[in-house]
């Protein structure tokens, strides 16, 4: 229903947003994820009217939306840090797309009432804007936002603000009201678990530009690019070579499975597949040990190589300072295609 | 790029700008050059010699001196006495603290006339204080003249005007975020170092145009010269004054309102630039998640000292105005209000007192109707169109209110009393020179709040479906009719108040209140004095009661200026 063609947003020199292009079906939740500054939110304001793009074309339904104003696009964004109304109560803030439509007052009422009920909120009307706590600014912002049916709903960071607690349950509600609405879904986000759990699909923006495309399940399976496997969180990433069935990296030498094409990559070792043996290929120091709830983390140091990340059993009885020995499961290394840059995602 | 460009088209913004430049160009440009061309070619013939040779008379370098030296000190004293009492009101909370600060603030609005009124009854010879002290040490005559010295005019000027600093400097200050002064405090900082070198910088801005602000109204200030200045302490203004209305020396007058002219010129253009700098869009707190109640013993020193020293600034000299009002020969009565509605014994006025009451609140209404259309249209240009046009257009609007009162009003009787424009009967003459000074009021109590609205409010309104038009129907305007109604009472106690021009335009038959007063007071004897007292408070409740309306409108907006 929505495509992206080349679409471009150049203020002054730089590009906020550059030559992306991406096409979202009717129906898919998809999140955008980037670090700040990745050209998030331009994207949303190019898609919602609210900047010219420089370049390129926005077309929803099979329409160039380049002459539509943002009035006119029917489209719902949230924003972030909601920008509510002070200056009008909760009821006449979600009323306000609907009142636009030209709706009759009582239509308005009812699908007011209806919408706070669908966030969660029923019954809070005639309260103002001040009064609201950040989870209730947002939940208000939302049923602005979807009141009027858009068929697609954009959404900029909508947990920013809010706390621990909140950040983990809502993203499950909010994915739940998505369903029910049927609705297509833009949900911009710089947190990768937010984004996998709002959306089927997430795409991963970096610099303006679309730096990977996937499920959750791909994505984290198999990082496209270093930039994406440590945005991801991903820690043992290093550039090094494959050759005869070894990749050759800054640690050791690790053995891959045989039909890794040879030639420069940049390799990624899963820190979960990275295990404490007597005798192994990597030979290095503790040099730190973070608990982890359900397993503790190590660093541990090789030389001068980049440190790894190790993740082995709570009660495991290593302590900073000791001399270990890694193993690796073949499968477990992931060869990317060599990065262009360090690939050091920013923040 | 931004798809939503300001919410004013060029061409609105042109069409806005016609009425309240047509308005001064006819009643404030066309008078003030009326009076400058009689001044300058009396004969018909220019005569421009006339500029060098008055300016360069020793009595003009002294009165330029005596009123830079005074408009000097006293925003000097006024910053010094309001900064304390900014810093009480914005980072403490105690009880009836709204009620004070808004209490605090009726002084400035207060008439000129009722505050020479207050000082003449606290510092002139029929004070209470000078009453109790003969009474006590057997004096013949009473101990404390201060009326009639430099220091009447100080300490009134002060408690005109500190209310500009309380307001503008602990306005901003009450919405710093206090966390950053804490930060700095963490960090090592002593207080006194935190408050230099993180809130004062924040301040600066706030205490310039403040203290800006204090130097244009003393620079300007006509009634308390006039009414508690002696012989020899003329400021440029009370001189205009003299020279025009007095010695009938126009040339003279001329060249001095020309000198003041320009050199408030520059000034309000110093202004304006700066403001425009000050317009960068800080993330403020709300007032009420900054302030505190005292905690230690020094602190409650501190807030009981400042409030203290205020009710003798600010409180006394109204009290015993009030006292005053009420005293007769025959002890406390209300004679003195009584005698307002008969015809005064000896001359100087041809209807009684009380009428002027009548003639105030509708000339107070039709100039709340006049400058509150006016000021709106141009505080839509200021506010919404950039560069320097709007900022040109910002200075000639306010540059009434920096013009001598005086020179406007002999202005009105030069130029506006033959054809084709004839008002010398008409009704509206008074209310069209009060909307000139009232006109910027209104127009400040917009600007900072359409400058403030969040943009994305308009772009939310946008993504929602409303178009231009219906984004400015739903967002701006009802956010800026809040801001409209306190400008336009600003612009009602500001026509209540005003007494320069005023004083020269007035009918004998249809004086003001401060025009009464002034009458009253230039009388002898105990009758009218008790008089003018009585009309002076009169003036000065109806004055708090507009500003109470004000205060109840304005909620948490941003301040004016």
């Amino acid at each position: 229903m929505l495509e992206l063609d080349g679409l471009s947003a150049r203020f002054g020199e730089r590009h906020a947003v550059d030559r992306v292009s991406l096409t979202i079906a009717e129906g898919e939740l998809v999140s955008i994820l980037g670090p700040s500054g990745s050209g998030k939110t331009t994207l949303l304001r190019l898609i919602a009217g609210l900047e010219r793009p420089s370049e390129g074309r926005v077309v929803l339904d099979g329409r160039d939306l380049a002459d539509v104003p943002a009035h006119r696009r029917g489209i719902g964004l949230m924003f972030q840090d909601f920008a509510l109304f002070p200056h009008r109560d909760v009821g006449a803030n979600v009323a306000f797309g609907l009142r636009m439509q030209g709706l009759q007052a009582g239509v308005i009422r009812g699908r007011v009432a209806e919408v706070l009920e669908l966030v969660g909120l029923p019954g809070i009307e005639r309260r103002a804007v001040a009064t609201l706590s950040g989870g209730e600014q947002q939940r208000v912002a939302l049923a602005r936002a979807i009141a009027p049916q858009p068929r697609l709903l954009m959404l900029d960071e909508p947990m920013g603000s809010l706390d621990r607690a909140l950040r983990d349950r809502l993203p499950l509600e909010l994915r739940a009201i998505f369903e029910k609405l049927g609705i297509t879904v833009l949900y911009v986000t710089h947190d990768q678990e937010e984004a996998f759990a709002v959306a089927d699909r997430t795409v991963v923006l970096r610099e303006g530009r679309v730096e990977a495309d996937g499920s959750p399940e791909e994505l984290w399976a198999r990082p496209p690019t270093a930039f994406v496997a440590r945005f991801l969180g991903f820690h043992n990433v290093a550039d090094g070579e494959v050759r005869d069935g070894f990749a050759i990296t800054p640690w050791a030498n690790l053995p891959v499975h045989g039909d890794v094409p040879a030639g420069r990559a940049t390799l990624l070792v899963r820190s979960d597949a990275l295990r404490i043996a007597d005798v192994g290929p990597i030979h290095g120091v503790v040099t730190a040990r973070r608990f982890r709830g359900d397993h503790m983390l190590l660093t541990v140091t090789v030389g001068e190589a980049p440190s790894l990340e190790v993740e082995v059993p709570v009660g495991s009885a290593h302590k900073v300072g000791d001399a270990v020995e890694l193993a690796v499961d073949p499968g477990a290394i992931v060869v990317l295609p060599q990065s262009e840059g360090p690939g050091t995602p920013p923040g | 790029m931004d798809v939503n460009r300001p919410a004013l088209s060029r061409r609105a913004a042109i069409l806005l700008a016609v009425p309240p430049l047509a308005f001064l160009a006819l009643f404030f440009a066309w008078p003030v050059l009326s009076i400058v061309a009689t001044g300058l070619a009396p004969d018909g013939r220019l005569d421009l010699a006339v500029l060098p040779q008055t300016w360069s008379q020793p009595f003009v370098l002294q009165l330029l001196a005596f009123t830079l030296g005074l408009a000097v000190a006293s925003t000097l004293l006024t910053v010094l006495v309001g900064m304390p009492a900014a810093f009480v009101f914005a980072r403490f909370d105690f009880r009836g603290r709204r009620t004070l600060r808004a209490l605090a603030t009726v002084p400035f609005i207060l008439p000129t006339v009722v505050v020479a009124s207050a000082f003449l009854a606290l510092l002139g010879p029929r004070s209470p204080i000078n009453a109790a002290l003969e009474g006590l040490f057997g004096l013949a005559r009473p101990p404390i003249r201060l009326d009639g010295s430099v220091w009447a005019i100080l300490l009134a000027s002060v408690f005109y005007n500190v209310a500009v600093v309380l307001r503008l400097v602990g306005g901003l200050w009450s919405h710093l975020d206090p966390r950053a002064e804490e930060a700095a405090r963490v960090l090592g900082a002593t207080p006194w170092r935190a408050f230099r070198e993180v809130t004062w910088p924040l301040l600066r801005p706030a205490v310039a145009s403040a203290a800006s602000i204090v130097f244009l109204f003393t620079v300007t200030s006509f009634g308390l010269v006039l009414l508690l200045g002696g012989p020899g302490q003329s400021t440029l203004e009370v001189e205009i004054y003299r020279q025009t209305a007095l010695l009938l020396d126009l040339p003279v007058a001329a060249a001095l309102a020309i000198l003041q002219i320009g050199g408030v010129f520059v000034l309000l253009l110093l202004y304006a630039r700066y403001q425009e700098r000050l317009a960068v869009e800080q993330r403020l707190r709300p007032s009420a998640d900054t302030a505190r109640p005292p905690r230690t013993r020094g602190e409650r020193t501190l807030v009981g000292g400042v409030l203290g020293g205020l009710f003798l600034l600010l409180g006394l000299p109204l009290i015993v105005l009030v006292e005053r009002s009420l005293a007769t020969p025959g002890g406390y009565s209300l004679a003195w209000y009584q005698g307002l509605w008969e015809l005064p014994a000896r001359g100087g006025s041809f209807v009684p007192p009380v009428d002027a009451i009548r003639n105030s609140l509708s000339f107070a209404t039709a100039t709340l109707l006049l400058a509150g259309t006016l000021g709106v249209m141009a505080a839509l240009v200021v506010g919404y169109r950039r560069g320097w046009l709007a900022r040109g257009f910002d200075a000639l609007v306010m540059l009434p209110l920096g013009t001598s009162a005086v020179t406007v009003g002999f202005g009105f009787i030069v130029a506006l009393d033959q054809p084709p424009l004839d008002l010398r009967t008409s009704p509206l003459l008074i209310p069209i020179a009060h909307s000139l000074i009232a006109i910027p009021f209104v127009m400040r109590a917009i600007v900072p709040v359409a400058r403030s609205i969040d943009p994305r409010l308009r772009e939310a309104a946008a993504v929602l479906g409303a178009g231009p038009r219906r984004v400015w129907r739903e967002v701006d305007a009802p956010i800026l009719a809040r801001a409209a109604l306190v400008g336009a009472g600003f612009a009602f106690a500001v026509s209540l108040g005003e007494f320069g021009a005023t004083l020269f335009i007035a009918r004998p038959d249809t004086p003001t209140i401060p025009v009464a007063v002034a009458r009253l007071l230039s009388l002898p004897g105990d009758v009218t004095f008790g008089q003018a007292m009585a009309m002076s408070t009169v003036l000065m409740l109806l004055t708090a009661a507009a500003i109470l309306a004000i205060e109840r409108l304005r909620g948490a907006g941003p301040e004016p200026f």
